[in-house]
């Protein structure tokens, strides 16, 4: 039997206790006492990332703080914009009419989340806090005992991906964030004294290690997202198999049509780097045109250009660069006027 | 750390134990209940040997801890059975030969009543949509499909 670590649960009634009990054990602290280095104190929501990852002891928290009972965790409102809170599942998402008809990719996103079961239990919030991966990095405390640890386990170590790089190149895998970057969205969090909002394209850094702009005493609240009139949306997801598998190249887009012509535009790509990445070079070609092949040939090559994958997921290089022109030729065709 | 007392409704019987904490539903309805039906795969998430339901709809236990699911209702494929009765499921998965080593049939036998819970003739695709959650390394899933579409029609 793979059995969890040790942990004391406090289950938070609110996002604002949640943040005191981070504030009060040390978030942040890193705690050496396991052997490896581990957060004192971490929140779980679904647990479908944080559990798998505990087994692994790539986590070994002492408290762990679950938002599953937070009062109005869960739900999503539609007013023109879009308003979900963290807590609401994949499942949810994934089968709301209003969001599969005007928020069309981030339906799509939340439905090519790994299975059925796991997407009634992860949630959005979590999709976007998703820990990087990478192959070395995800496996048992058995085999990087045996194999040696990275520097994602260790700081003191190199990177096992590529020796000489300065940083950790673990893989930005989140289905639903990419599509939430194309939709400008916008995430808010809380902490022991307040509030605050970030937009979603300045959420994430190019660190495998410390993926998020997001301090370790804050609570991910809510997700907005903007009116989406005359807005068309699409996400596309290249992994191994049909199910279960992280993305390994994916790309999202939107367009927004005023008439027949291209008023605005954004694709996002991720499973192709460390940080989910806002394409501009690929959206700047598309305004003012009609979406047409030559148009989207400069986007798709911008694409081609921003994906710098390594060889530490499934696939290889040049797959997943090609597969990340190819859909976004895709993607772009699909959302022309129909 | 102590154990903590915990109560769970499962096939709708209010059961409390003394449970650890950290140890996951899969953990507390094999060792502390007896419900071995329910199987352990690779208790990561990536595989549904371990589905149950909670309030119907299909979760895994190896990722859920027990103190989370609160007043929720916990079925497992103990729970299939009416009495001496098994489930139009259970006789069409026996009928079919769905089961080859057995040990993914549990999960999928969960996993193919909700489906069937909330859609009485399903088709195909949404059969195939339902269980893409749970890997069977032995039957090529085609006589999986059959019997799920047999108990449906039963």
């Amino acid at each position: 039997m793979l059995r969890l670590p040790r942990f004391r649960l406090i289950e938070a009634r609110s996002y604002g206790e949640a943040a005191q009990l981070l504030a009060e054990n040390g978030a942040g602290a890193i705690d050496r006492g396991n052997g490896t280095p581990t957060l004192r104190v971490m929140l779980v929501a679904g647990g479908t990332d944080l559990f798998p990852n505990m087994k692994r002891r790539q986590f070994t928290p002492e408290l762990l703080v679950s938002l599953a009972r937070v009062r109005d965790a869960a739900g999503i409102q539609q007013n023109g914009h879009l308003d979900i809170s963290a807590g609401t599942t994949l499942s949810a998402i994934a089968g709301d009419p209003g969001i599969r008809d005007q928020f069309t990719a981030l339906a799509q996103a939340a439905e090519l989340v790994s299975t059925p079961q796991l997407r009634n239990m992860g949630t959005i919030g979590g999709n976007v806090c998703l820990d990087t991966r990478c192959n070395w990095y995800d496996q048992s405390l058995f085999w990087r005992t045996a194999e040696g640890f990275c520097m994602k386990t260790n700081p003191d170590v190199v990177c096992r991906v590529a020796t000489s790089s300065p940083r950790c190149l673990a893989v930005a895998s989140a289905d639903t964030v990419p599509a939430l970057l194309a939709l400008g969205a916008t995430v808010h969090f809380e902490d022991a004294n307040g509030a605050r909002e970030v937009p979603m394209s300045d959420l994430y850094r190019e660190d495998g290690i410390r993926p998020m702009a997001m301090r370790q005493d804050e609570v991910l609240t809510d997700i907005t997202i903007p009116e989406t009139e005359g807005w068309r949306s699409t996400y596309l997801k290249m992994r191994d198999r049909g199910s279960f598998d992280f993305p390994i190249a994916a790309v999202a887009a939107a367009i927004r049509w005023d008439g027949a012509t291209v008023s605005e535009a954004r694709v996002a790509i991720t499973a192709l780097g460390s940080r989910p990445l806002l394409v501009e070079d690929a959206a700047r070609p598309l305004v003012g045109t009609r979406l047409d092949d030559v148009t989207i040939a400069l986007a798709a090559e911008a694409v081609h250009k921003a994906a710098r994958p390594m060889d530490n997921t499934s696939g290889t290089i040049s797959q997943r660069k090609r597969a990340a022109l190819v859909f976004t030729e895709r993607a772009l065709r699909s959302l022309r006027p129909r | 750390m102590s154990k903590q007392l915990v109560t769970l409704h499962v096939n709708g019987e209010a059961r409390t134990i003394a449970a650890d904490p950290h140890h996951t539903l899969l953990e507390v309805l094999r060792e502390e209940l007896g419900l071995t039906g329910t199987k352990h795969g690779c208790e990561l998430g990536e595989c549904g040997a371990c589905t149950v339901l909670v309030d119907g709809t299909p979760v895994l236990a190896c990722l859920t801890l027990p103190a989370l699911v609160g007043d929720a209702e916990v079925t497992t494929v103990e729970g299939l059975a009416t009495g001496e009765s098994l489930h139009p499921l259970q006789i069409a998965f026996a009928e079919e030969g769905a089961a080859q080593c057995g040990y993914c049939t549990p999960g999928m036998l969960m996993t193919a009543k909700a489906l069937l819970d909330t859609t009485a003739r399903p088709t195909r695709a949404e059969i195939a949509s339902a269980i893409s959650g749970n890997l069977c390394r032995c039957t090529g899933y085609t006589a999986i499909y059959e019997a799920i579409e047999k108990a449906a029609r039963a």
